[in-house]
This record gives C-alpha cells, structure tokens and sequence, in this order.
C-alpha cells in the first residue's frame, strides 16, 4: 500500500500555497505510507540555455565547494539552493554537460531530478517529518505530485523512494506492485536505460523513459505500458506542464480526482482531497480503469 | 436528535456512541472522507451523514438506516446484514461486497466489483456499475438502472441481476434470462422500496447458467 496525492494549480493566485497545499494531503495519506516520503513540485522555469538538477548527498555535504567547482568547470553561472539532504542547482549550461561532470566527477551524489522546473524531494521517515525537514509550507509552484511508501517489494531507502526522475521534467509515482519487474529490468538495460534499484516502481519509470527516448509521446508510451507491465498499479506522471494519471485494467489500487474553478487534484483517498479549500463542492470522480488522464497548461 | 461533528468527535468515539444506542436520530458532519464511518450498528438508529465518506462507511449494518449525503468510498455496506444504507453521490469499489441482507440504495454509479459476493443483499444503483459487479454473487438481487460494465456476473451462482442500459461482455457461466411476471413483481417491488424512478419492463435479466457448478471433464483442457 502506499499514498499518492496530485495537485494542479488553474488558479495563478494560489501558487505561493501549493507547498501548503500539498503537506496537507501528504500528512493525510501517512496511513499509507509511513515508510518514506517524496514530492516532485514544479517552479521557476529556468531559460532554454540553462538547466534545473536536484540532487542528493548521504550525509554532511560540502555544497558550497561544489558549486564553486562546478561553476569553474562549466565555465558558467551556477546557483545552488541547499534543502536538507538535497540541494537544486540551476546551471547555464546544457543539461548533459552537467550530468556528464556530476557522474564523472561527483559519483557520490545522486541525480534526483533534471529539466527546467521540476525538483525532485524525497526521504526515508514519516510524512510529517519530511515536510518539516522540507519545509513544504514554504514550497511555492504550479502543480505537484507526491508520495507516501509502504514498502512491499524492496528496501526502505532513500534511493527506493518516490517520485522516480523519467527524463526532462517528467517524473512517477505509484501505488501497486509490478510483477514482471525483473525481466522489465533485464530487457531495458539492454536498452541502455540506467536502473539503479530492485525497486519496481523503478522499472516502471525506467519503461517510459525507454519509450519517451523511441520517439513515443507520453500517452503513447503510458498506453503501450498497459500492454508491457504486468502488475497493479496507480501511476501519477508528473509533467512540465500539468499531470497524467493511469491505473491498470483490474483497477484494484485505489484513486479519486476532483476538480474545482481553482484546482485539479487527485489522491489515492477523498480523505487527501477533503483538505484543499473548496473540496466539499469540487467535482469529483473515480478514473476509470485503463484509461489515460492528463492534465496541462 | 444527535449531532457528531468529525472535525472535533472521532470516529471511534462515534461508532462507539451508536453501538450504545438502541434508538434515535444521528446527524454526523464534516466526514472528510474518514474510514469506517458508522460501521457495525446493531440498532433501529436513522444515521444521516453530511458529506464524503471513505473506506467501509456502514458496514456490517444491522437494522440501521444510514444515509451518506455525498459520495462512498470503497466496501460501503459491505457485509450489510439488515436495514438501508443509501448513498446520494456515488460509491467506489466492491460496494456492498458479500452483504447478507438488507438494502444499499446508490443514487449515482458504482464503481467495479459492486454486490461482489454478495450472499442476500438487494442492491439498487440508479447509474451505471463498473467491471466485474456481482463476480461470486450467490443471493440476493442487485439491479442496474443505468449500463454496466464488462464481465457482469463472473461466476454467479443463485443472485438475480436486472439491467436496465447496456451490458458490456457478460462474465463466465451469466446469460441473460426471461423477464417473467414474477420477476416484474419483485424487481417492481425493488424499485418502489428504494425510491428509484424507473420502470420493470424497462429491464433485462441476468443469472447462472449453472455450468460452473461442477467440474466438467469436457473442460478439463481449459484449466
């Protein structure tokens, strides 16, 4: 079992409480997940020649001395914001160049995220202590995803934790268990697709990757994985632009959406949805299995 | 008449206040889409609930007459075994699930596995039901004003189905059946107990064709 909540923000005016927002329903879905915690939130788009990354250290990092080196290397402006484990560093520089210098040169750290508004947080403990540790409440943006994990088909670490990073701006979250996990695993770093974990939500991740780089768009790619992956599951994909939701045929793992003049949300349980202002008269409905959902700008 | 309200009451305190009861009216508010809300009421008690609820809300139900003013979420009613539960919105998953009697009154559409198992219970929707409604079901009569979806009635043993839209692929061993005067009676009787606005001739039967009840050497290559 675990949690997902997803909020899409129609109303601008809102956007300095999305962080808010967005603790409220993770809090709510702690039941869920007491495991671990994580949210993708998507802000400050940076311009097209500079790139957003979110990175992880274990332990005490030193990220000042990186920005400094990184900045010398690069021979660009870099900037670095510093949040508990993770740090988000805006370079202007394109997006391989860095991530080829911070596998090459930083092994350690690990890339959470990449693109040019997403930023990806996740951690091991409860809900409520990663959005104080986060400091959520402060979190502006346009929309977001998050996750609460029970771990049911590998380790409780930070690195097995969701949102999954799948390419520029895109991320996943899941609520199921996939049971073709490990051939999937086999097949798609056949492919060259860098899987990092047992986890299967991984995979999962790791898939739509593998298809977005064939040339699929993303409802392509998520209709292609109702025939690929084998398994149940809710998914949340979180966008540049907005969300996509999509459950399996069998449709076991819960979810409900609701939508109102402000905002387009969706939970694993109403309960996540009832803490945003105006719940009690939003539309609200179940997504119908097997079906694509998405939401965007 | 009783007020609970849920942003300062708990549930458990209030499931425990209705277990107490033997009589009375209850209002409950602001559920905020809580689990297991008035769930195993043994008591001639009218539950009125103002708003969404979550997880298994009524369930176990005896006697009892809840009503949730919004939507249900999954396994409302279930194992309901006397009473009403009625459900103004519409409910999620295996709604009713292996109720043993009684009535659930759902006056939007169910979800998947509506009236899954159900051993006795009467089940009216008023919209549509998702895939796999009355998969096991072996009593009990579970009628569909709107459409329902793929494999209604997976391996139905003695419940009657009345469908009123469009049936996606029937589940294994259910077959549409003759609509005769006796069924027109009861469904009739169905419909004017939960105030349902539709008409019996309106409606197609559905049940088992008995050939799943024994194992059947003919089949023996499908396993």
């Amino acid at each position: 079992m675990c949690g997902i909540v997803g909020i899409y923000l129609k109303n601008d005016d809102l956007n300095p409480e999305l962080g808010q927002l967005l603790a409220a329903m993770l809090v709510e879905m702690s039941d869920r997940g007491p495991d671990s915690a994580g949210i993708a939130l998507y802000r400050d788009p940076v311009p097209e020649s500079s790139c957003k990354l979110t990175l992880h250290a274990a332990g005490h990092y030193q990220w000042g001395l990186l920005q400094t080196e990184m900045a010398a290397h690069l021979k660009a402006d870099v900037s670095l914001n510093v949040l508990a484990s993770h740090a988000v560093v805006v370079a202007a520089a394109p997006v391989d160049s860095v991530q080829n210098w911070l596998s090459s040169q930083h092994p350690e750290l690990r890339i959470m995220s990449a693109g040019s508004a997403i930023e990806i947080y996740k951690e091991k403990g409860l809900p409520v202590e990663f959005v104080r540790d986060f400091k959520l409440h402060e979190l502006n943006g346009s929309h977001a995803l998050g996750h609460t994990r029970m771990a049911t088909e590998s380790a409780v670490t930070t690195e097995h934790s969701h949102p999954f990073s799948t390419g520029m701006d895109l991320c996943l979250v899941h609520n199921g268990s996939l049971s073709n996990h490990n051939w999937l695993r086999r097949m798609l770093r056949d492919e060259g697709v860098d899987i990092q974990t047992d986890n299967d939500s991984e995979v999962a991740a790791g898939y739509l990757m593998w298809r977005l780089r064939e040339g699929d768009s993303l409802e392509e790619a998520l209709n292609r994985a109702l025939e690929d992956l084998d398994g149940f599951y809710t998914f949340a994909i979180g966008t540049k632009d907005g969300f996509a939701v999509l459950r399996d045929p069998i449709a076991c793992k819960p979810a409900i959406m609701a939508e109102t003049d402000d905002w387009v949300a969706m939970a694993s349980e109403f309960r996540a949805i009832a803490q945003l202002p105006g719940a009690e008269h939003a539309n609200i409905w179940e997504p119908s299995p097997a079906t694509v959902y998405m939401w965007g700008h | 008449m009783t007020t609970f309200d849920l942003h300062v009451d708990s549930v458990r305190n209030l499931n425990q206040s209705l277990h107490d009861l033997s009589s009375g009216q209850i209002s409950v508010n602001n559920p905020g889409g809580q689990h297991c809300i008035a769930c195993g009421i043994d008591a001639e008690l009218e539950v009125s609930i103002d708003g969404h609820v979550g997880y298994y809300c009524a369930g176990m139900n005896k006697t009892a007459h809840v009503t949730v003013g919004g939507n249900a979420g999954p396994g409302v009613a279930e194992n309901i075994m006397s009473g009403s539960v009625r459900i103004k919105g519409n409910a999620s998953q295996y709604a009713g699930a292996s109720g043993h009697g009684g009535m659930l009154i759902i006056e939007g559409d169910a979800s998947s596995r509506c009236g899954i198992s159900m051993k006795g219970v009467d089940i009216v929707v008023a919209g549509s039901v998702g895939h796999m409604s009355a998969f096991m079901a072996q009593k009990g009569r579970l009628v569909i004003c709107g459409d329902a979806a793929d494999f209604l009635g997976d391996s139905i043993y003695e419940a009657r189905i009345y469908v009123r839209g469009k049936v996606g692929e029937l589940g294994a061993d259910c077959v549409e059946k003759n609509m005769t005067t006796e069924h027109t009676a009861e469904l009739t009787e169905l419909l004017e107990a939960s105030g349902v606005d539709a008409k019996a001739d309106e409606f197609r039967r559905y049940g088992s064709a008995r050939k799943l009840y024994n194992f059947n050497i003919d089949h023996a290559d499908d396993y």
